[in-house]
């Protein structure tokens, strides 16, 4: 038992850290500009492509770095010269746009690299179980996605408190009208923004794309769970997204555990209904099926009764 | 006098519209005669009818919703279900009425989800209906009794006595069900954007505040709007239980959801008929491209991001532009613009088939080293010349489309100018 | 309609007599249904190709009958796939083949009864490849339904066959998603395990939702703290290879049954994580020939490979494809025309030569008895496993034939046959 709980609290450490790196510039694009970025996910699967590509020339090391400044630079150019035209339109044209956009890559990772999964492989120097903890290997691999996205997070910490850059985005969270009349050029600061989140996302997809599966259909398969981050933590908080990013981390990870159903919850009290049809199937389910489901029960509800999310400081 | 005379032109181009609109529903099945277009005519009226529920969200309450697949699975479950129960001889309900089951059943749903959902429009309103959906579709596999797991709930439509009398086996029979329901529900939902209802719809979506300090609940207003938009595409879902006779869990996820957004979208969300042209558009994409070339989805997506980037108001909007125009009767003065930008259009256009083409031959076709056909000329893929011509095409075509909108641009402006003056 | 036609020619001279015999060398369609088009169009692009390849090495053998394959695309929708039937029937295509989705497998077999009860003056075919739920041949069998892959119960009952002789299993673990076949993989799984080896704990059950989930390892905890040492999956797709690898990643030692650990795409997304764990149930592998010594089936699927292999990326997989194509050939010969009610009857209880083995088509439930085999990922190009597949450097290692056979399941099948 121990054991367990010692490893699922690694394993929604990980995944709640791999969640972050996702939402994080997911969430400064959305509150900045209020756009639900849907090709989100597809920067993380373009991350994943390129690191594959470039691990097949000059091996994985060089692509850690590459590979993110290049999804890094595409999302800038998306923002220059797609969302910016756009823009005019409103909210609801940026969110198709965007839509669209996560359609096409995909399409066109298809015509690039095939419709079947590319053999990206974790590089064989972190290939090794680092310890052994009460009969259980924890793979060095694990330690070093949980080291770069504490990294990262400790970056964009710095970031934002400590440059002025950082300081700009910080006041354009919550007022946006004001830093542009204050003269920053809030267009800049937007491509920056959708850049440097796009590269964040390309960045996850890189370590994450070998640790899961780098296929056509990753970022559909990540499907909406990183609204529920933004959602969940609030809009325009970073730390809120970080705190989200790791209780989703616990739910999903402790809740396939809980092999518990309804009929056993009613059996404790001695009743043993033997119902039929709809009732039935609802007292079979276990609370671990619905592991994955559940954020998305936590969003809706969270939406319905604090719209403003865990650490929001606005409505979203 | 003359005023009147031009409104009672109006009212009768209006309803010649209605009248020409109906006669082409009723002959078009002569024209297509084969099983898969008459498949294919019956889907379009579900779509249709599916699209204009969604426009009564996205366009007349600016809702956008990434869930409304939702109660079109669960209006075809509803009517699947009762479809069988009547084949049972439990109850007795006609065959044409079934669809109404579907939505019923939908509008009781759509009350509870729509009261939950739309206290905020905007943002808020899309992110709990992307989480309805996502719950729904995930449920659908863990409710097996009702959503029948993965081989979803069939029935037979030949077992249930039917009004009229008519044996629905044929495809033909179910097209005219559906050609029935199709305008009907039309009519209905016309109708409803001229009630106070549909008017407060409006009114909500621009502004919120204003429509709440003359006394009308927004959150009401939504919720009500949110559950007739439900009803209808339970009504769709309803003749899609009937005319495939098998429900499954896909109906209630996000691929419709998607599709339907796609529809209204392309079609136009801001003026009524918006939709319709967009249902017939890409479900006609989605079944008949798709037997023409396997890259598809390409067309379909540079489609979509073309409309959302040069044509936002969609194909109604850009037909609508014209309305003014065509009042004053300058049309002439557009022709000839338009005429000059078909040409360098229509280059472009084959310069980017062209592209996908060979991109697809070779990375995803069954046979890359065979030679690829198109446009019924042979050539080998491998080689340079077609890439050329590719490349030739587009950058032709690119630069002359450029010219001759600046030459559209300039007749506008002054078709613009000739009504400015005019009207003043 | 043609059988009038080629009479009147006969009657009317030598001559034309002779022309009728071009026109005998008649072409049989076969409508090919499954994704051809977004994210599943691999699966489907995969089969599509194997169709091809064995109606062209049929059609390369000369004689009167040529087939033809014409693909339609499913987009794994059932509603598409209902239209594209209709498409197909409008075609004059009266056999259909579909592989992926057992959904739409249901709904085919349902439209196309109905169908030919409505339209008795073209009724249609449908030659199953790939789509296992067993109620296809079992509760819900149909006339004019044939399936030509082992069904799931068959697949499990060969694992449980291997499971029963292998002493140091002691504890079982049942992995699935949470939908018909996981749930019929689980069941069947419990009953056969107590029935084959009842001193087998069943260490863990556990069903999740399906393509859900991103990250296994909570699983993994599960799996480790149970202490089994084997586990048994119905899972494919993502869903299987994010399991083995992240069972990799935290050291488990187990062995997986699996379905579908070979499919094309997952032995790359598995990658070495399952080298020496991964087993799988299927009725060939590339190694067979090597192991059982055909030198022919080589050249077969090497043809396939250099044709349609795109570099070793999407290598031969379906025998039973070639299975099907040979016995529709012999079918329709032996029924003497294309009609689909009397190559149905032709097809029941056809037995076939392949490569390895003889195998049966049940008359009473429609369902093919083949040979079936247990086989383990191992690395590859050594003396015993001598090609990989998909480039990966890994390939199939037999542990276990079993015979056709002993994979003969019981149906409740209860078939409606037409009057012939």
């Amino acid at each position: 038992m121990l054991e367990y709980i010692f490893f699922s609290t690694i394993n929604s450490l990980l995944y709640g850290m791999l969640l972050f790196m996702l939402s994080s510039g997911l969430t400064l694009i959305f509150s900045m500009m209020g756009i639900l970025n849907f090709a989100h996910a597809s920067f993380f699967m373009l991350g994943a492509y390129f690191a594959y590509q470039i691990s097949q020339f000059v091996g994985f090391w060089p692509g850690l770095v590459i590979a993110p400044l290049l999804v890094g630079v595409l999302g800038a150019l998306v923002e220059r010269y797609g969302l910016r035209s756009v823009h005019k339109h409103g909210h609801v044209a940026e969110l198709l746009f965007t839509v669209g956009l996560a359609y096409l890559i995909e399409e066109i990772v298809m015509l690039i690299w095939g419709r079947n999964a590319v053999p990206y492989q974790i590089p064989n120097i972190l290939d090794f179980a680092l310890v052994n903890i009460l009969g259980t290997d924890l793979s060095a691999y694990r330690v070093f996605m949980l080291v770069v996205s504490i990294g990262m997070f400790i970056f964009l910490f710095l970031v934002l408190t400590r440059s002025r850059i950082g300081l700009i985005i910080q006041a354009a969270l919550t007022h946006p009208d004001g830093v542009s009349t204050l003269g920053h050029n809030v267009p800049g600061v937007f491509m920056l923004v959708f850049g440097g989140g796009s590269a964040l996302a390309g960045l996850a997809g890189v370590i994450g794309g070998n640790y899961l599966i780098t296929e056509p259909s990753m970022a559909a398969h990540l499907g909406p769970i990183v609204f529920v981050v933004i959602v969940v933590g609030g809009m325009g908080s970073l730390t809120g997204a970080f705190i989200a990013s790791l209780l989703l981390g616990a739910i999903q990870t402790f809740a396939v555990g809980v092999q518990v159903s309804l009929s056993d919850l009613l059996a404790l009290f001695g009743l043993t209904p033997e119902p039929s049809g709809l009732l039935k199937d609802f007292l079979r389910i276990q609370i671990s099926h619905t592991g994955p489901i559940l954020p998305y029960l936590f969003m809706v509800l969270m939406l319905i009764f604090r719209p403003k999310g865990l650490m929001g400081k606005r409505e979203t | 006098m003359k005023k009147k005379d031009k409104k009672g032109f109006f009212m009768w181009s209006k309803h010649g519209l209605w009248i020409a609109a109906m006669l082409i529903v009723i002959i078009l099945p002569f024209f297509f005669r084969s099983g898969f277009s008459r498949s294919m005519l019956s889907q379009i009226g579900i779509a249709i009818i599916f699209a204009l529920s969604y426009n009564m969200l996205l366009g007349q309450a600016g809702l956008l919703s990434f869930g409304h697949a939702v109660f079109y699975g669960l209006g075809g479950f509803f009517t699947i279900h009762i479809l069988n129960t009547v084949s049972n001889g439990v109850i007795t309900i006609p065959l044409e009425l079934l669809p109404l089951a579907g939505g019923f059943g939908a509008v009781i749903v759509g009350l509870v989800f729509g009261w939950l959902s739309t206290e905020r429009a905007g943002t808020p309103f899309a992110l709990i209906s992307l989480g309805i959906g996502e719950l729904i579709a995930a449920s659908s596999l863990m409710f097996p009794s009702f959503f029948g797991g993965e081989q979803g709930i069939s029935g037979d439509r030949m077992t249930v006595f039917a009004l009229t009398g008519i044996r629905f086996g044929k495809q033909i029979t179910i097209y005219y069900l559906i050609a029935f329901w199709a305008f009907l529900s039309i009519v209905l939902m016309y109708l409803l954007t001229q009630t106070p209802l549909g008017r407060l719809a409006n009114a909500v979506r621009d502004n919120p505040e204003r429509a709440s300090f003359i006394g009308y609940n927004p959150h009401w207003v939504r919720t009500l709007q949110y559950a007739l938009a439900a009803f209808f595409a339970g009504i769709a879902g309803g003749l899609f239980a009937v005319n495939y006779e098998i429900v499954t869990a896909e109906t209630v996820g996000f691929i419709p959801s998607g599709n339907v957004l796609m529809m209204t979208y392309i079609g136009g969300v801001g003026h009524f008929f918006g939709p319709i042209l967009g249902a017939v558009l890409v479900t006609f994409m989605q079944l008949s491209l798709a037997n023409m070339t396997h890259a598809w989805l390409i067309y379909f997506g540079l489609l979509f991001i073309g409309m959302v980037i040069w044509a936002p108001s969609g194909i109604a909007g850009i037909i609508m532009l014209h309305e003014p125009v065509w009042k004053a009767k300058l049309m002439k003065r557009l022709i000839p613009s338009y005429a000059l930008a078909v040409f360098p259009a229509l280059i472009l256009f084959l310069g980017t088939v062209m592209f996908i083409e060979i991109s697809y031959h070779l990375s995803l076709s069954v046979d890359p080293t065979a030679p690829m056909h198109l446009f019924g000329i042979h050539f080998r893929a491998q080689s340079l010349f077609p890439w050329g011509i590719t490349v030739f095409l587009i950058l032709i075509g690119f630069g002359l489309l450029q010219r001759a909108i600046k030459r559209v641009r300039q007749s506008w402006g002054e078709v613009n100018l000739i009504m400015k003056k005019e009207s003043s | 309609m043609f059988k009038k036609f080629v009479s009147v020619l006969m009657g009317v001279g030598l001559l034309l007599m002779m022309s009728s015999g071009v026109i005998a060398a008649e072409t049989v369609k076969i409508g090919f249904l499954d994704p051809l088009s977004g994210p599943f169009a691999n699966v489907g692009d995969a089969g599509y190709k194997h169709f091809k390849y064995a109606a062209d090495m049929i059609n390369a053998q000369g004689g009167d009958q040529r087939f033809e394959i014409v693909p339609f695309d499913s987009k794994l929708s059932v509603s598409e796939s209902l239209i594209h039937l209709k498409n197909a029937i409008d075609q004059g295509i009266r056999f259909m083949t579909h592989g992926t989705g057992s959904n739409i497998s249901g709904a085919l077999i349902e439209a196309i009864s109905k169908h030919n009860e409505r339209n008795p003056d073209q009724q249609v075919l449908y030659l199953n490849y790939s789509a296992v739920d067993p109620a296809l041949t079992n509760e819900g069998c149909s006339f004019w339904h044939f399936r030509f892959d082992s069904h799931s119960d068959m697949k499990l009952a060969a694992i449980t066959d291997y499971i029963k002789d292998q002493k140091n299993i002691k504890k079982v673990y049942l992995i699935n998603q949470d939908y018909v076949f996981g749930h019929a993989v689980r069941d069947a799984s419990i009953a056969m395990l107590k029935a084959k080896r009842p001193d087998i704990e069943i260490a863990g059950d556990t069903l999740h939702p399906i393509g859900k989930v991103k990250d296994f390892s909570p699983y993994i905890a599960m799996i480790k703290a149970s202490g089994a040492d084997a586990v048994i999956t119905g899972n494919f797709g993502s869903d299987m290879s994010l399991l083995v690898k992240a069972g990799k990643s935290a050291g488990l030692n187990v062995q997986y049954f699996t379905f579908y650990a070979g499919g094309i795409g997952s032995v790359p997304a598995i990658g070495e994580a399952g080298v020496g764990h991964v087993k799988q149930v299927t009725e060939w592998h590339n190694n067979l020939w090597f192991e059982e010594n055909k030198p022919d089936d080589e050249k077969y699927f090497m043809g396939y490979n250099r044709k349609y292999g795109g570099e070793g990326k999407a290598p031969f997989f379906f025998l039973r494809i070639r299975t099907m194509m040979e016995m529709m050939d012999k079918a329709i010969k032996k029924a003497g025309s294309a009609d689909a009610k009397n190559v149905a009857y032709a097809l029941e209880g056809m037995t076939h030569k392949t490569p390895y083995g003889t195998v049966t088509m049940q008359a009473s439930d429609h369902q093919l008895i083949q040979p079936l085999y247990i086989s383990t990922l191992s690395n590859a190009g050594t003396k015993t496993v001598k090609y990989d597949v998909e480039n990966t450097g890994f390939g199939w290692k037999t542990d276990k034939r079993i015979e056709a056979d002993a994979t003969a399941m019981p149906t409740t099948c209860k078939m409606e046959k037409p009057a012939r």
